[in-house]
């Protein structure tokens, strides 16, 4: 039988994708993220600079420089300019990048937990929680008690209420079950949830404006105190995701191979999903929902960068950060004085330069 | 010594009985075909091995019990009949995740998991796929990949399913081919369930036959594989020539218009299921009663 046997070798086939792809793997992670470092600390500026009072440039990289410890600039802005710097515009910047990485962070996480570039944050029934609980609030003029803290503490109540129950009803004989019911069941506590949002809008109709605001989403802040609440989940989240990202790409090949590689989906799915539920519950309580990001970013990062999340995953939150910060930008500067949702913002732009990047990839291919 | 020990394996999905009572024995280094008709269990054979199915009894991978992913993957390599390929994934990020077992949670992949990856890819002749979309290569190609991810685990033993299905001749000889020559350079313990008896011959040291869920026949190609036993099983005329080696050349034929007599549902028969209560280990068989 050696005849045959030679003759079976595969024949080596040489076309031009061939020529085109380079010998061995070479890794972008590093200059990618550094490109993404890049772009969070320019939107930064961007939004520091920026406003209805000019900051000088080299002030304001002075003035942040001086802060840091063991460093002494002279930096030539005044007590306003230096208040509205570091009390007004600094934290809000810090404010929209948190954001911007939790929600575009956790989209990435979803879409590859669920195998479908569709999920978005908001799947699992978070928006709809977050709306009820924020709409509570407004109707029953509990919103701005606790020094408007209850507001946020009610969306995220309602969010992290939202994604238990999805994910009870979604156990089958108390063990998890495969994504497709966990969906089923975030569409169906959604539709629930939303239902009763509904209702309560129709019999508060003096509310309607107030919620509307709020569901479009904003980032205005009071001083530090958003921020404060923000940055101890954004570091969890950051450092579970980047972690387990790896993990993501197993769980993509399904759950059966998944457990031959060694790795358990069930556990693994809930552990990642609850993270990410909680990044995107967070991000909502502090800036109403804002739409898109966790969508659109992690789409044009895969577009650049390639499937794998372990790139996937932190390329998103970093660029997820620049690019609500700079939508940011734009919500107080086009009406200026008047603020637009930034909801509003992030689809207008995200869209159009999502269906860009999809049509440039889909030429070279 | 035993790479595979299998006692009283039974598997019972949604109340039907798959596998019921398999012992099994596979010497380390060797080479287990596994066949049986379609339905007869040799998929879920191979998950009960691999872990991913509830069953009873006890399957020992080098001497080791542990049946949670981990440390079993850390045994026991799996080529599954049917892949999930992510989409976009290259060819090497591919063959990386056969590294899970080894890998904590970490930042990325080590250098030491990229050179193995490669080598692998290399070993193969695969080294020119590495950076393709592998859902644009060819299904020949696109198997050796998905052999490239179980080889990177270092597992010393290997389990297939069905690994030739979907290929052409050329490809299924050479998809064996490789596994024979991995098998020597490796020491690798494989069992590779099988569809055609032809390439069942010539592969394998040992063969073992399924039929409704049973271990019926397990022995050297030559003990399992006679026309005997092939009409039996399978329900085909066929004749067997044993070469010096072992090898088994199977040739299939039509039947004769008058069907000979025999029953043309293979292990369907009466006949059929009280052979299948008995386990023939290494005895050949008589010829079923004309």
């Amino acid at each position: 039988m050696s005849a045959p046997v030679a003759a079976a070798r595969p024949p080596v086939t040489v076309d031009d994708r061939d020529r085109v792809a380079p010998p061995r793997p070479r890794d972008l992670t590093l200059p990618l993220v550094a490109l993404g470092l890049g772009a969070a600390v320019a939107a930064a500026l961007v939004g520091l600079l920026v406003g209805p009072i000019r900051l000088p440039v080299g002030a304001v990289v002075g003035a942040l420089v001086d802060r840091l410890p063991g460093a002494e600039v002279a930096h030539g802005l005044d007590a306003a300019s230096t208040t509205i710097l570091f009390e007004i515009r600094w934290p809000r910047v810090i404010l929209g990048l948190a954001v911007g990485a939790l929600l575009s962070g956790s989209g990435a996480a979803y879409q590859g937990v669920f195998r479908n570039p569709l999920a978005d944050p908001y799947l699992l029934g978070v928006a709809a929680g977050a709306g009820l609980g924020a709409t509570l609030a407004i109707v029953t003029g509990t919103a701005s008690l606790a020094g408007g803290f209850a507001l946020p503490a009610a969306a995220f109540v309602g969010a992290v209420l939202a994604v238990l129950a999805t994910a009870g009803l979604s156990l089958r004989r108390g063990r998890p079950s495969g994504p497709a019911a966990l969906i089923l069941a975030g569409v169906a506590v959604a539709a629930l949830l939303a239902a009763v949002q509904t209702y309560l809008l129709q019999r508060h109709a003096d509310s309607l404006r107030a919620v509307y605001g709020w569901l479009l989403g904003r980032l205005s802040t009071v001083g530090w105190a958003e921020v404060r609440l923000v940055l101890p989940v954004l570091i969890v989240t950051a450092v579970v995701l980047v972690l387990a990202a790896g993990r993501i790409d197993v769980l993509a090949v399904g759950d059966e191979e998944a457990t031959t590689l060694g790795v358990r989906p069930g556990p693994t799915r809930a552990a990642i999903l609850a993270v990410a539920s909680l990044a995107t519950a967070t991000a909502v309580a502090v800036s109403g929902l804002i739409g898109f990001v966790g969508l659109i970013v992690p789409h044009g990062v895969r577009l650049i960068a390639g499937t794998g999340n372990r790139r996937v995953v932190p390329l998103s939150m970093l660029f997820g950060a620049a690019f609500l910060t700079l939508a940011d930008v734009a919500a107080r500067t086009v009406q200026a004085p008047a603020e637009l949702p930034i909801g509003v913002i992030t689809a207008f732009v995200g869209a159009p330069a999502f269906l860009l990047i999809l049509r440039s990839q889909q030429g070279r291919a | 010594m035993s790479a595979v020990v299998v006692r009283g394996l039974g598997v019972t999905i949604d109340g039907a009985v798959v596998l019921r009572d398999v012992d099994l024995d596979v010497a380390g280094g060797t080479w287990l075909g596994v066949l049986g008709p379609n339905g007869a269990g040799k998929t879920t054979l191979v998950r009960a091995l691999s872990g991913t199915v509830r069953h009873a009894g006890t399957v020992a991978i080098g001497g080791d019990v542990d049946r949670r992913p981990a440390a079993r993957a850390r045994r026991l390599a799996v080529v599954p009949q049917t892949p999930v390929i992510p989409p976009g994934i290259t060819a090497f990020e591919y063959v990386l995740l056969g590294r899970t077992p080894h890998q904590g949670l970490r930042l990325s992949a080590s250098l030491d998991d990229r050179r193995r990856s490669l080598g692998v890819l290399q070993r193969l002749e695969l080294e020119r796929f590495a950076s393709r979309d592998l859902g644009t290569l060819s299904g020949g190609e696109r198997q050796r990949v998905v052999l490239a991810r179980a080889l990177v685990s270092d597992a010393p033993v290997l389990v297939l399913d069905e690994p030739t299905a979907a290929l052409d001749l050329g490809h299924q000889f050479g998809i064996l081919e490789l596994l024979a020559e991995l098998q020597r350079e490796r020491g690798l313990t494989i069992v590779a369930t099988l569809h055609d008896l032809a390439m069942a011959g010539q592969f394998g040291d040992r063969l073992a036959v399924l039929s409704e869920g049973r271990l019926v026949a397990e022995g050297t190609p030559a003990e399992v594989l006679t026309p005997a036993t092939i009409g039996r099983w399978w329900g085909v005329d066929a004749t067997t020539t044993v070469d010096a080696d072992g090898r088994v050349d199977v040739t299939v034929r039509r039947r004769a218009a008058d069907g000979a007599g025999r029953a043309t549902t293979p292990t369907s028969g009466p006949e059929g299921r009280r052979s299948g209560s008995v386990v023939a280990r290494g005895e050949g068989f008589e010829p079923p009663a004309a």
